[in-house]
């Protein structure tokens, strides 16, 4: 065969692998200039250029003021917003998924609404209570909103747990004298903890990288997203990239390390 | 906020027990119900109200009912809101494009890459989206690879003919403010796509494969019909953020891209007008009802068809 013709064929069998991989490449390629860029020595205050080799940031990555204290706000607000959305949601997901009560699908659309809607609209309307309450703002109506619009997701993944689960396991707990407090306790609530595992990781990673709520709800108080935000007009350090690359590869190595540890335990 | 107490038990007569019992779920309820009824339907409330109040910031504003507020802004910033509508549908558009093909790749054709495959996709994510959107500030800048490689191809004179960009640059123009959405958005498309389609058993290729259908065949009568309820949800989470952000017309856009996002942003952190805020917000939200609405009727007669 025509070795033109043989690499056409091969070129349209294979089509939609080079196309997925192409959007993979459009997916990560922002993540590889920020990691090369926080190697960068710019010129001006902008880090939009390359100039030349330095790992100035990546030695002195609080080098630049308010930068780590925002980070540590973030974090703070992300732990507790994660705390607060994860017990509220896990505590309605077991009301919906595990009985029948009047005003079901009222809770249900209620809990619905605030991820049908976009973020700006939820945020300048708790803005808007704020002002008419006159909550000052700061800390804690960012730790407000953030519990508020994670609390949706928590639902929705710990919900999605719960409802495929076996319910003859529990039967067969009670079946077997367990007291219901043994019986959640034993059985429902490890079962369930992959999805409330789920839940909280999302509104982790959602608190700490929310931008448009926290913009409205937060006064004069800077997260981390609202530094890059404000550095955006003011000049970007190049120790942004630094954290962000460090995020990246702190998040890609407990995957790996988590996965790897799963297949250790399948094995064994 | 009754409802959910005690007050609403049916009135047969229980042992104490089964009546405990009975009341587990509106334990289980009240404190998260309680907490969206003040943080988030209350809020509504108080914005309902501000749309229709008048004053200033100095003496304060007053309920009047000023219902005119809702068509002056509607007349002032309809630009901004088809513009909205215009880059989240486009930018909708092209994440369904990019993204079927690698949710098809992860699902069908990964193999033992397929975990690996799905880290990348989330693995973004872990590095905060505004420093990334940043990036597109450097790809796409007047002296880098993209610019170059379209000026060089003489696409650029196209698409400047064309107004989705000028001057013979990419950077604050529709197409960079399309495509930051586009790629901040595309793991919203991504995921239920894959979720769906992962769930295809794949003995129904085959069934079509022996019935002498055609790849392209296959594609259109058995993957993609059976594939639409991921379509819907990720166009459904991909247009409703896409159309209310502000945040890509504001890092890689110019003033002649600014969607209603970046003007409810302005006129409540800057100009501190929140009756138009309040307006536009929830034109905006009614705006995105509707559409949503008929979209997921069609797409539902469509998925029986």
């Amino acid at each position: 065969m025509n070795p033109l013709t043989r690499a056409a064929r091969v070129l349209r069998r294979n089509l939609v692998v080079i196309a997925g991989l192409g959007t993979l490449g459009f997916l990560l390629l922002p993540n590889v200039i920020v990691t090369v860029f926080s190697f960068n020595k710019p010129n001006g205050r902008f880090n939009y250029e390359w100039q030349r080799f330095s790992t100035d940031a990546w030695t002195d990555p609080c080098g630049v003021a308010d930068l780590c204290g925002s980070l540590s706000l973030s974090l703070r607000i992300a732990l507790w917003a994660t705390v607060g959305s994860t017990v509220l949601g896990t505590m309605i997901a077991f009301a919906l998924a595990r009985y029948r009560f009047r005003a079901r699908s009222s809770v249900s659309t209620l809990i619905f609404l605030p991820m049908a809607m976009p973020e700006v609209v939820m945020a300048a309307s708790l803005a808007t209570l704020f002002l008419n309450t006159g909550v000052s703002f700061g800390f804690w109506t960012i730790l407000i909103a953030h519990i508020t619009f994670c609390l949706s997701f928590v639902v929705t993944a710990v919900k999605a747990r719960v409802m495929s689960m076996d319910p003859r396991l529990e039967q067969a707990a009670q079946d077997l004298y367990a007291t219901p407090l043994q019986t959640f306790r034993k059985v429902t609530l490890p079962i369930a903890a992959p999805g409330i595992a789920a839940g909280a990781l999302l509104s982790f990673a959602l608190s700490f990288d929310d931008f448009i709520i926290t913009n409205f709800n937060s006064g004069s108080t800077v997260t981390f997203p609202m530094y890059v935000w404000g550095s955006a007009q003011r000049g970007t350090p190049v120790q942004i990239n630094v954290i962000g690359t460090a995020m990246f590869a702190i998040a890609v190595l407990c995957v790996l390390v988590a996965q790897l540890a799963g297949r250790r335990r399948k094995r064994s | 906020m009754s409802t959910f107490t005690a007050t609403d038990q049916p009135p047969a007569p229980t042992a104490p027990a089964a009546r405990r019992k009975r009341r587990v779920p509106y334990w289980l309820l009240l404190p998260g119900i309680l907490w969206l009824l003040v943080f988030f339907a209350a809020p509504l409330v108080y914005q309902a109200s501000t749309s229709v109040q008048t004053g200033s910031l100095e003496d304060g504003f007053r309920v009047t009912w000023h219902f005119a507020t809702y068509w002056d802004a509607l007349s002032e910033y309809y630009p901004q809101f088809l513009r909205s509508v215009a880059y989240g549908a486009t930018a909708t558009a092209l994440c369904l494009v990019l993204g079927y093909p690698l949710a098809y790749l992860i699902a069908f054709r990964a193999g033992r890459w397929c975990n690996l495959l799905m880290v990348l996709v989330i693995a973004p994510f872990f590095t905060s989206f505004l420093i990334r959107t940043l990036a597109w500030k450097t790809i796409l800048s007047d002296g880098g690879p993209v610019v170059s490689t379209l000026g060089s191809l003489h696409i650029l004179g196209l698409t400047d003919a064309l107004g989705v960009t000028e001057g013979h640059r990419v950077l604050a123009t529709p197409l960079s403010v399309v495509c930051g959405l586009t790629y901040n958005f595309l793991p919203f498309m991504i995921l239920p796509l894959y979720t769906s389609l992962e769930r295809i058993d794949g003995r129904l290729h085959e069934a079509a494969r022996d019935l002498y259908a055609r790849p392209l065949t296959v594609f259109r009568k058995v993957t993609f019909p059976l594939s639409m309820p991921g379509v819907v949800a990720g166009t459904l989470l991909t247009f409703i953020p896409a159309t209310g952000d502000y945040i890509n017309a504001e890092l890689l856009g110019s003033t002649d891209q600014k969607m209603i996002g970046n003007v409810i942003q302005s006129q409540f952190l800057r100009v501190l007008d929140y009756p138009t805020a309040a307006a536009l917000s929830f034109i905006l939200m009614a705006a995105i009802l509707v559409m949503v609405t008929v979209y997921i009727r069609k797409s539902g007669t469509e998925d029986v068809v």
